[in-house]
């Protein structure tokens, strides 16, 4: 069977590729899209975080023998609480200052945990073994979905969605959206905006970290991941427009379909597409696809 | 004019502010009674705003005093001036985009028992009700008004900071403002209203005081507001 002149198979597999680069770009974006918005920095060290979340699952594997349902949970807990901590006593000092000092910080951040990294273990790949549960696959009739790909998919959407609950539907994302709006008069209703701030840069964190354990049984973990990463997820961040939740979550998977569907069709443009994409969204709508027009 | 017997509220003594390097305010002295509606008047860029701001400790850099029921509070967070009973509604009403209706009127923790409760609110203000799911700004300039005070009667604190509630709306919302601020009297809340509108102030206050170039120059109680009328206009500049 044949889908525009393609094999039906080609396709579909490459529109399920899409949606895991997608997933990925999704959880990225999103944490950098809640930062950026109360805190008003850009996170250049979010690739490292996602880089940390796949080396710590995997040397707690190797170490511990924690396995990587226990890993999906307690990795971002930890480096979470890693990001809250770096907030509070560094990132704190800077809030004042312009932008660009952010930008140099969590960029020098990012450089030396990835430089820790790659002394401490090469920059070649390592292999996470595929988890039990994982194994396998399903067959569709038209493809063969593996199981540790349709799971990143669905894990992805679930906390992308609950993410997104959580902010637009409850009390505290209430706080936090009021914070991101007005943060000196949340303060002044008795709001510990400062602790929202710390909570929010961690969780943002977390996201990263979930995002490489999810990643380190389907990619090579290496120290490099992240940075080859985040480029594309800056693009997919400034398409989605900055500090647009659901903005960064609908771009992240479209964007990642798109990537899938260049692949099929042109496959010369397929790292190139989200680049393209992005100047054309520059020139066109500068606060991007979900952006509040300034 | 308040009893000789009413307990001192708000005790503010040689307050200053700063904006940056501008020096703003330069020493400010004035005291609010348990149960009093004061005003401060004065022109434009006179410091009556900037002296809430500052008590509410939205200023960088201050110094003075602010007694709250004798605790001093210059020099703490506005994060525990909110916690200890005061409450703000800004100039510019300050109402969240990215909230609903609802969620503005909820946004405000409680901070001592004795709030409204939120059908208390919605009788003051009907139209509030009617447009909880609405967008906060896209209520018409009384209602976000009537939102931002509103707000803040849940939260239970007993002194409020109206930063001049009555700009730029129709006579018969500042009507309805002026009504709910006498209501609001009844109930025993003590309330500091800046305003430019001297005629709507006199209908509300007790006591006014004028400030000009960051400082207290004159208090006047409202009974004598008559005897006085040449010397305000002069304060003024009406």
């Amino acid at each position: 069977m044949l889908i525009f002149g393609i094999p039906i198979q080609l396709f579909s597999t490459q529109i399920m590729l899409g949606l895991i680069n997608g997933a990925f770009y999704a959880l990225l974006s999103l944490g950098l899209a809640i930062i950026f918005g109360l805190l008003n920095i850009v996170n250049f060290a979010h690739g490292a975080f996602y880089m940390l979340g796949a080396f710590a699952a995997l040397l707690l594997l190797e170490h511990l023998g924690i396995n990587y349902w226990v890993a999906l949970a307690v990795v971002p807990l930890g480096i979470g609480l890693l990001g809250c901590v770096i907030e509070r006593f560094i990132l704190r000092w800077i809030y004042d200052l312009d932008h660009l000092y952010g930008m140099i910080l969590t960029f020098g951040m990012g450089l030396v945990i990835v430089g820790i990294f790659r002394n401490l273990y090469g920059a070649t790949g390592l292999a996470y073994s595929m988890p039990a549960g994982l194994q396998g696959g399903y067959n569709l009739g038209f493809m063969y979905l593996p199981a540790s790909r349709a799971f990143v998919i669905v894990a992805s959407v679930l906390v992308c969605l609950a993410t997104w609950i959580a902010i637009e539907k409850t009390r505290m994302g209430s706080w936090l959206r009021a914070a991101t709006e007005k943060p000196q008069l949340t303060e002044a209703f008795g709001i510990n905006v400062p602790l929202l701030v710390t909570l929010t840069y961690g969780f943002g964190v977390a996201l990263a970290a979930f995002a490489g354990v999810l990643a380190a049984p389907i990619f090579s973990v290496n120290p490099t991941m992240g940075s080859d990463l985040i480029i594309v997820v800056f693009a997919v961040v400034v398409i989605g427009g900055m500090g647009s939740i659901s903005g960064a979550i609908l771009t992240g998977f479209m964007l990642g379909l798109v990537e899938g569907l260049t692949k099929v069709f042109w496959p010369q443009a397929s790292s190139t597409v989200i680049f393209v994409i992005m100047a054309i969204v520059l020139l066109v709508r500068p606060a991007g696809l979900f952006g509040k027009q300034a | 004019m308040p009893e000789p017997s009413a307990t001192l509220m708000l005790k503010v003594c040689g307050l200053e502010a700063w904006y940056g390097e501008s020096h703003v305010l330069h020493g400010v002295d004035f005291d609010v009674h348990e149960g009093e509606v004061v005003t401060l008047l004065g022109r434009n860029g006179a410091g009556k705003s900037t002296t809430l701001k500052t008590i509410m400790g939205m200023l960088k850099r201050s110094r003075g005093s602010v007694k709250f029921r004798g605790r001093e509070l210059c020099g703490t967070s506005s994060r525990h001036i909110a916690r200890a009973g005061i409450a703000f509604c800004p100039e510019d009403r300050g109402i969240y985009s990215s909230l609903t209706v609802e969620e503005n009127l909820l946004l405000p923790p409680v901070v001592a028992p004795g709030g409204m409760s939120v059908p208390e609110i919605h009788q003051l203000f009907p139209n509030l009700a009617e447009r909880r799911r609405s967008q906060g700004t896209r209520l018409s300039g009384g209602e976000q008004q009537m939102l931002a005070i509103g707000r803040i009667l849940r939260t239970g604190a007993r002194l409020l900071l109206l930063d001049e509630p009555t700009e730029g709306l129709a006579p018969v919302i500042v009507q309805q403002i002026g009504a709910t601020i006498r209501k609001l009297k009844e109930r025993g809340y003590t309330i500091i209203l800046v305003e430019q509108n001297f005629h709507f102030a006199a209908t509300v206050a007790d006591r006014h005081y004028v400030m000009d170039h960051g400082v207290v120059v004159d208090m006047m109680p409202n009974a004598e507001i008559g005897a006085h009328t040449e010397k305000l206009n002069g304060y003024l500049g009406v």
